[in-house]
């Protein structure tokens, strides 16, 4: 009967010490695609992207899941890039409320994207 | 659990480990890392050193997942090639210049991890072609400068044609592989996200360890580690 107990155990035992863990911490959806879409600059537009990152969160959200980090950092680098510096400002929050660690870097683009007429420096 | 239970399960849990993975390599040694307990890691975009002008995005855009996965939280990388780009380093080597201390200052970071593809690429054979991806990592301390760690890891399709031997992640390696082959018309691209989770996932051999963000954080046991 323990073995028994101990037989998943086991099992995930073997595939941690050779692996990944067996359940994710994060609901990826497209997001890699994206990234590379949008470092290549070929792909899915902005606009398309923000449509598709919206439904994905949602959809991850009312599943009681996480998106990854830089989920919404990026969201907000896509709303800058179409002009909507509010919807910009409310993903940087929503990423550092996610991943407090995130914070510092978070902050100062914050500050950037509030203030658009300046050019970022530091 | 009961103590004696417990005993039984790390004792099943190191036969498990052992027969995993086969033959266990010389010990790594993580006493800077485990010192330095980085929560956070800048993924420094990759220098690219095969033919390929794609493949420096192409490793870098697929960095997050294994490194997010293993407990760590990965810097934004569009964010972050913005930042670059604003502050005038448009290449991977300008970027690479930037001190610790100037890169801690911009990301916040606490450790950066420095990538480098040395192949990226379909050679075309007699029997069939291979896409092959190497990529090196050196993750470095953004705090003292010290380095944390540092690795090496290939991926190629040619790995389907011969039998892995690797037993259950064998299967699943073939099994990922053969999907991702399928879905995509540059076959180096899901070579570079399978080369970066060999190198990047922890919990491998002389791998990366696991970051605060996953449940595993500070309770590494694989074989190699000291």
């Amino acid at each position: 009967m323990q073995i028994r107990a101990l037989a998943p155990l086991a099992l995930a035992a073997a595939l941690v010490g050779c692996a990944t863990p067996p359940q994710p911490l994060y609901q990826w959806g497209n997001f890699t695609g994206f990234t590379y879409d949008s470092l290549r600059g070929e792909g899915k537009s902005p606009a398309e992207q923000i449509d598709l990152m919206i439904a994905h969160s949602q959809k991850v959200t009312q599943a009681g899941q996480k998106v990854p980090p830089g989920f919404h950092a990026h969201l907000a680098l896509l709303y800058l890039k179409v002009g909507r510096n509010e919807a910009a400002q409310a993903h940087f929050e929503a990423e550092r409320r996610e991943f407090p660690e995130s914070a510092g870097y978070i902050d100062s683009l914050i500050k950037a994207a509030t203030k658009p007429a300046t050019k970022a420096s530091s | 659990m009961n103590l004696r239970t417990l005993k039984a399960a790390l004792a099943l849990v190191g036969v498990a480990v052992l027969t995993g993975c086969a033959t266990p390599p010389p010990p790594y040694d993580y006493t800077a890392f485990r010192q330095a307990k980085p929560a956070t890691i800048l993924v420094m975009p990759p220098v690219n050193q095969s033919p390929d002008v794609k493949a420096s995005n192409s490793v870098w855009a697929q960095t997050a997942i294994p490194l997010a996965e293993s407990g760590y939280y990965v810097v934004p990388v569009t964010v972050v090639a913005e930042t670059f780009r604003e502050n005038g380093m448009v290449n991977p080597e300008e970027a690479a210049q930037a001190s610790p201390e100037k890169l801690r200052s911009f990301f916040g970071a606490d450790a950066a991890l420095y990538l480098a593809v040395k192949q990226y690429g379909t050679s075309y054979k007699v029997i069939g072609s291979d896409s092959r991806v190497t990529v090196e990592g050196k993750l470095v301390d953004l705090r003292t400068g010290q380095q944390l760690w540092d690795g090496s890891a290939t991926a190629s399709t040619a790995e389907q044609q011969q039998s892995s031997g690797g037993g259950l992640v064998g299967l699943l390696v073939k099994a990922l592989v053969t999907q991702i082959l399928e879905s995509s018309t540059n076959a180096s691209h899901p070579m570079a996200a399978l080369a970066n989770q060999r190198l990047l996932a922890a919990g491998r051999h002389a791998g990366m360890l696991f970051g605060p963000r996953s449940p595993l954080y500070g309770k590494d046991f694989q074989q190699g580690q000291r």
